[in-house]
């Protein structure tokens, strides 16, 4: 058990900077995901934690121990890869307890050890096949239990359920975190999937060119998010953005989309988007946000009409696309109002979940 | 279909026709056709031959009369016989030995080198494959002259004496052997170099983190990831090697006193140069229970070790 620190940590491949600088505090049991699209740094950041890559410049510790210099092997640090990475001329028992008997544990503690964690995994049956005869879930499974025979100060996940089909997926997202909460140990996630990210993290780090935009819990993340970046990438579908300005009326302030449509900000926001009055700024709402009218409405939940250009039935909700003035916009209807293409619809914001976006500095005001 | 088939009753002459067309469009034909000029190459090259000289191999000198198992009887009555043997294994053996072992370490060197500047290494480290063995062995023996040889005059500037490298039985023994590894290990080496290859990277990050040294990440995941590979190249390389004739003919055709002789240097020796076929064959052929032995525990362990994975 131990907390994990990056201090300004830098990593350059030859002239190609990966990860430009990151500070981080990992406490003691958090379980921190590192979320972001491919080539932010995220992989790389974790296997410089994990001592597979040097830092180029920065600190790392671990435990309280300064590990920039200390070989992976030494780190007191377990790994599941994304493509497991088990060895295949070893049975799983094998696999699992490599680690152990490098370091000379006694025969009796590596069975008892091994046995432990192949119950928690529910992998007792399978200890002694290989892993060309187990399934991707099951492999995966084994790749946990290498790292939880090792009880490590810290366990690094690198993409591990990007192998496997959606099903199993959802499954596994569920089985890391029961042994998370059975194991308690401080975990370090690498994912390019938000909803991985939402659903096991503590704390969500969101990385973007090798630097980190947002920490914060899920909720954080949703809803106050920093950047244009960490508002279009958590959530799905994403955030709609639409450019617009700034008005000032007499004591309200609103928004005036370019096709006409103006939606007055909400009173406590008032004083907080003043300073940008006049500014052209990107308005961000949420598909969830934008429904068909439901009861009464709100002071703050304005109705508008538009055209539909696109209706995507999915059960349990149904997206509806229109075009907002070139900008293609997203909003979720109840099914049983399911509507056609081409029809007219009235539709409902809930400006109370409203971002307005500085388009130069793309952070969110 | 119904017009057609009424056609072919009417022409018995389609039918045929059609029926032979089935006959070559069917896989198995096809297959069959085009593995054909390999089959006929091997024929001709290798079953006919080995057939002829077996039969060689029941006749008397003159190859006149059939002899049975004569020739066979007079040879193990031989002493030289025994000794070609022995050499054989000792020429065959210790040159796959070495032969895999630098192999096995040149590639791994190469395999560290970046992708960037290994195609050049990779490329002149093959030389000694790529020429022609009777042309770089004719280089070796001038290396090796008693008196005015580079070897020797580099010994001599330490002020060591010369060493009589062709002359001296183990020396030669020593020398040809040499010139078989320095000739065979490249292609050991790009072999191993393809097998380490195709190790995920991943491995050798996981048993890094498992807390394996340099050694043990050798020991438990390289070597276990190469053994088919191994074998295989080992296989192939002692079948070459116990055959080989090349080497030997030009560095001491067999000598001094028949102490370096393997067996295809001395069946041309009895069956060519002493103009006894049916002795040279019968001394040949007594490569092949040796090979196929050897061959059928290297094999079994491969398919064991590829039905486990």
């Amino acid at each position: 058990m131990a907390e994990v620190a990056l201090r300004r940590v830098v990593k350059m491949f030859e002239k190609t900077p990966a990860v430009r600088g990151i500070d981080l505090e990992i406490a003691d049991k958090e379980f921190i995901v590192l979320v972001g699209p491919s080539g932010c740094g995220k992989s790389t950041t974790l296997r410089m934690i994990a001592g597979l890559e040097e830092t180029t410049a920065g600190e790392i510790w671990i435990g309280g121990d300064l590990v920039n210099d200390v070989p992976p092997k030494d780190r007191d640090i377990a790994m599941v890869f994304q493509n497991y990475a088990l060895y295949p001329h070893m049975t799983v028992f094998e696999n699992m307890s490599f680690g152990l008997r490098l370091k000379r544990f006694p025969k009796s503690e590596i069975k008892a050890r091994v046995e432990a964690a192949a119950r928690i995994l529910d992998i007792t049956d399978l200890l002694d096949r290989r892993p060309k005869q187990l399934s991707g879930g099951q492999r995966q499974r084994v790749a946990m239990g290498r790292a939880i025979v090792r009880n490590p100060k810290v366990f690094l996940f690198d993409e591990p359920l990007s192998n496997l089909d959606a099903k199993l997926r959802v499954q596994m997202r569920t089985e890391i975190k029961k042994v998370h909460q059975k194991v308690m140990t401080t975990t370090v996630y690498v994912t390019h999937d938000q909803v991985e990210a939402m659903t096991l993290a503590d704390r969500v780090v969101v990385m973007n060119q090798g630097r980190i935009d947002q920490i914060g819990t899920p909720h954080e993340l949703y809803h106050a998010p920093k950047t244009k970046f960490v508002a279009g990438f958590i959530g799905s579908p994403a955030m709609n953005f639409v450019p617009a300005t700034l008005e000032a009326n007499a004591a309200a302030l609103s928004v005036r989309l370019p096709n006409g449509i103006a939606f007055r900000v909400p009173e406590d926001r008032t004083e907080r988007y003043r300073p940008f009055v006049g500014r052209p700024v990107l308005f961000g709402l949420r598909p969830e946000h934008i429904t068909e009218p439901r009861g009464m409405l709100h002071p703050d939940q304005q109705v508008f009409d538009v055209a539909l250009d696109v209706v995507e039935p999915m059960g349990m909700e149904t997206m509806v696309y229109f075009v907002m003035d070139g900008a293609e916009v997203c909003g979720r209807v109840d099914p049983s109002s399911a509507r056609e293409v081409g029809e007219k619809m009235r539709l409902v914001a809930d400006l109370r979940h409203m971002h307005l976006i500085d388009p130069e500095t793309e952070e969110v005001l | 279909m119904a017009e057609l088939a009424a056609e072919a009753v009417r022409v018995p002459a389609g039918v045929r026709h059609t029926s032979l067309q089935k006959f070559m469009r069917r896989r198995s034909t096809i297959a069959f056709a085009m593995t054909l000029p390999l089959i006929v190459l091997i024929v001709a090259l290798v079953i006919y031959p080995a057939f002829y000289s077996m039969y060689l191999a029941t006749l008397n000198k003159s190859m006149q009369r059939f002899v049975g198992l004569g020739n066979f009887e007079f040879l193990f009555r031989r002493a030289t016989f025994w000794m070609v043997v022995k050499q054989s294994c000792i020429f065959a053996i210790s040159a796959v030995f070495f032969k895999a072992l630098i192999g096995f370490f040149v590639a791994h060197f190469v395999h560290t080198i970046p992708t960037k500047g290994q195609r050049k290494w990779r490329g002149m480290l093959m030389v000694p494959w790529v020429i022609p063995t009777a042309i770089s062995t004719i280089g070796w023996f001038w290396l090796f002259d008693p008196s005015y040889s580079a070897f020797n005059w580099l010994l001599g500037k330490f002020g060591v004496d010369p060493v009589p490298w062709l002359g001296h039985p183990l020396w030669a023994r020593f020398s040809v052997i040499l010139v078989n590894v320095w000739y065979g290990a490249p292609f050991f080496m790009i072999m191993y170099l393809a097998a380490l290859k195709s190790v995920p990277e991943q491995l050798y990050e996981a048993a890094a983190i498992d807390g394996a040294n340099w050694f043990q990440r050798l020991w438990y995941i390289t070597l276990p990831m190469m053994r088919n590979i191994i074998a295989i190249t080992v296989l192939f390389s002692l079948i070459v090697t116990f055959a080989n004739f090349d080497i030997v003919r030009i560095l001491t055709a067999g000598g001094p006193v028949d102490q370096t002789h393997v067996f295809a240097t001395w069946a041309f020796l009895l069956g060519i140069q002493g103009n006894d076929i049916p002795l040279g064959a019968a001394v040949s052929l007594f490569m092949l229970p040796i090979l196929g032995v050897s061959a059928i525990f290297i094999l079994r362990g491969v398919r064991r070790r590829t039905i486990e994975a």
